[in-house]
């Protein structure tokens, strides 16, 4: 789960980390009240998007030359003209694709006097099996054309997890990060701060990008993207508030309520199938014959009759699908299991697109009678490469 | 020969009560006889469990691993139990001192991997998992939830991330005729237990395995270290025929496909990457998952 910048900044100040004072607003009635009651005379006013860019992003709505989605402003009455400007429209930034993303919340923020710009992160790095530290000197930017073009300027150091963030860890991030003064001082406090909020409360990501010294020499988290672990969401009620439904493809959500994995995508071909691997290989051999898959979506390895209609009628609910491919290598899962519950959706919802089902596995004999007494019209395929053939060639020449 | 199991392998089942935990252990007991030996739960030590497929089979349970160690001689055990409980039962089979706990739980927390890989690396127990079907040697020992049809004895080791796609390489090396030592799913989480090098390293030395079956996905860099792993001991006149295959060219970026583990993320876990450097360490990867069979057969044709 991701969760927005200012959700970020009082999740990590309720942690102790230093960050300014700020309001969420939702309307542009809003803007003065929210300025008013932070110290100024400066004002930044963000877009609260989940999608990184936003500063360089550009209005759909606005001119070329309108500014971006992050926005300096010098008085109150700036901070409500922009208010104005930015809410409803679109936001167009290098992660949010071409349609953008609707600009629905705005953070008003005191602003700072910035000396130096860095790049803090802490993420679960795979190859040590570690929470880890990335920092760069180089903040303020894109970190992926940093690490691209200068990666040596980018520092990764792991945390046992028995012992914590430890003395010689902050000295070693500090010594990377070049920070001397009060900066080094507030640095002693601030990485520990950020080990403990993301450990407890299930981080999977916590950029801080910039992470700032300001002109007094004092560290603040300027920036702060969180994600969360969604497999921790059970010791974690009080987190679940702040997920932003609107942020969200309608079918993904559709289908976390029935705790399928669902990812959608751009093409006409709906895949159904057990198995995260399969799934994606499924996807990759409809493209390797000519055609491009409409999603992600693996009914998992305990699916039953419910959750494979639910899947069923995600897929068909999607208007770009011209036909669906059905993948199924029963383990756990039962190939009869998954014929009744094909059958079960398609008496619900209708089959207007042609259907390939493909069974192999536990129960396989069973699945392809119950599919073949149904009167249905399915088209049976052997083995992945015959049902690949199959629904592309009949998606052709619908 | 084999690897991790074979007829000797004394099988503790943690979540034995449960509906999955009986279901596979039914499954277990019918396969070859695959030496299941108890099932533990803390509170129902000292009851039996009796199998619902004919009621002929039970087994003890334990009130905690060790105990169930020490009663029966099993030297591994598998997990069933749900996520939340199920770092707290890897760290107990570790407590135990089992040689191989293999988890097959999907959606641990990874913070709670983090801290399982720690105490993993200061004992000699082995974890395969979470978020894996398993391990089977055909008709020796089936641990996990792989279906048991599928297998035929013979000459491949397989590795694999996915689940399912081990079933397929099963399957169709089955259909070459050609056979398996020993499939290993070694799971789809960042943090897990084993990774690739490990089993490539056993599958070398392995006198039964004459060729090798490697299936990874994007995410992460395991693939290109075990491609590193070939390339050095290859040098050393250690090789074998191999075939692999990778998941998700057209997966986007940034987006986590179904396993925990399988995300394109900061540039870095693509698969073109994987693919060339495994084709550099001299793996045939085939372009089909239907083809990972037939794959092999050719490269060990010549």
């Amino acid at each position: 789960m991701n969760i927005h910048e200012h959700q970020a900044k009082a999740l990590l100040k309720s942690f102790g980390a230093p960050v300014a004072e700020g309001v969420a607003i939702y309307s542009a009635d809003e803007a003065a009240d929210a300025a008013k009651s932070l110290p100024g005379p400066l004002y930044v006013v963000k877009s609260q998007i989940h999608a990184g860019g936003r500063g360089k992003g550009k209005f759909k709505e606005l001119g070329p030359d309108a500014k971006g989605g992050v926005r300096l402003a010098k008085s109150i009455d700036d901070v409500v003209a922009h208010a104005k400007e930015m809410l409803g429209n679109t936001l167009v930034t290098k992660q949010t694709g071409p349609a953008g993303k609707q600009v629905n919340r705005l953070y008003i923020e005191d602003g700072a006097d910035i000396a130096r710009e860095l790049y803090l992160s802490l993420l679960v790095d795979r190859t040590t099996g570690r929470v880890a530290f990335v920092v760069s000197t180089e903040g303020g930017m894109d970190i992926e054309a940093v690490a691209e073009e200068t990666p040596d300027k980018i520092i990764s150091l792991s945390i046992d997890p028995d012992a914590g963030v430890t003395a010689s860890d902050v000295k070693a991030l500090s010594d990377a990060l070049a920070l001397t003064g009060e900066a080094r001082n507030d640095a002693t406090k601030l990485f520990p701060i950020l080990y403990k909020a993301f450990t407890e409360t299930d981080m999977s990501l916590l950029e801080v990008n910039p992470l700032i010294v300001m002109d007094n020499g004092r560290l603040r988290v300027l920036d702060a993207k969180v994600s969360f672990d969604n497999n921790a969401a059970f010791r974690h009620a009080d987190l679940a508030p702040l997920r932003d439904m609107s942020e969200e493809d309608e079918k993904e959500i559709e289908a976390s309520k029935f705790d399928l994995a669902y990812v959608a995508l751009d093409g006409n071909i709906g895949c159904m199938v057990n198995g995260a691997g399969l799934a994606m290989s499924t996807m990759d051999i409809i493209k390797l014959y000519g055609a491009e898959p409409a999603n992600f979506l693996d009914v998992g390895g305990g699916a039953t009759t419910e959750k494979v209609t639910a899947a069923f009628k995600i897929i068909t609910a999607d208007p770009a699908v011209e036909g669906i491919l059905v993948n199924i290598f029963g383990g756990i899962m039962r190939c009869d299991v998954i014929a009744e519950g094909v059958i079960a959706a398609v008496k619900e919802v209708g089959l207007k697109v042609p259907l390939v089902v493909r069974l192999e596995g536990t129960r396989v004999k069973e699945g392809k009678e119950i599919l073949d007494k149904s009167g249905l019209n399915v088209i049976s395929a052997d083995d992945l490469d015959d049902a690949a053939q199959k629904i592309v060639t009949a998606v052709k020449n619908a | 020969m084999s690897i991790l199991v074979n007829k000797d392998t004394k099988v503790l089942v943690q979540g034995l009560t449960g509906k999955t935990g009986t279901f596979h252990t039914e499954q277990a007991l019918a396969y070859y006889g695959t030496q299941m030996v108890g099932g533990t739960h803390p509170k129902k030590g000292g009851q039996t469990w009796t199998s619902g497929l004919d009621g002929s089979a039970s087994l003890p349970i334990f009130t905690t691993v060790a105990e169930g160690r020490d009663k029966t001689g099993a030297n591994a055990s598998v997990i069933y139990v749900p996520p939340a409980g199920a770092a707290a039962a890897i760290l107990e089979a570790i407590e135990a001192e089992i040689e191989l706990i293999v988890c097959i739980t999907e959606g641990v927390p990874v913070l709670d991997m983090v801290k399982v890989k720690r105490a993993l690396e200061k004992s000699n127990s082995r974890l395969l998992g979470p978020n894996c079907p398993g391990v089977l040697t055909p008709e020796e020992c089936k641990i996990g939830i792989m279906p048991g049809s599928i297998f035929s004895k013979g000459s491949v080791g397989i590795v694999s991330r996915s689940g399912t796609l081990t079933y397929e390489a099963v399957f169709q090396t089955t259909n070459e005729g050609l056979g398996q030592t020993t499939a290993v799913g070694i799971g789809g989480d960042p943090v897990k237990g084993t990774e690739f090098i490990d089993m490539l390293e056993m599958f070398l030395a392995d006198d039964a395995t004459k060729s090798i079956i490697m299936i990874g996905e994007i995410g992460g860099s395991a693939e290109e270290d075990a491609a590193q792993f070939l390339i050095d001991e290859a040098k050393k006149g250690r090789k074998k025929p191999m075939a692999g295959f990778i998941a998700g060219l057209t997966a986007p970026k940034g987006r986590t496909m179904g396993h925990a583990g399988a995300v394109i993320s900061g540039g870095k876990g693509g698969a073109e990457d994987k693919i060339a450097a495994m084709e550099a360490a001299g793996i045939n990867v085939s372009k089909s998952p239907a083809r990972i069979g037939k794959t092999l057969t050719e490269v060990l044709k010549g």
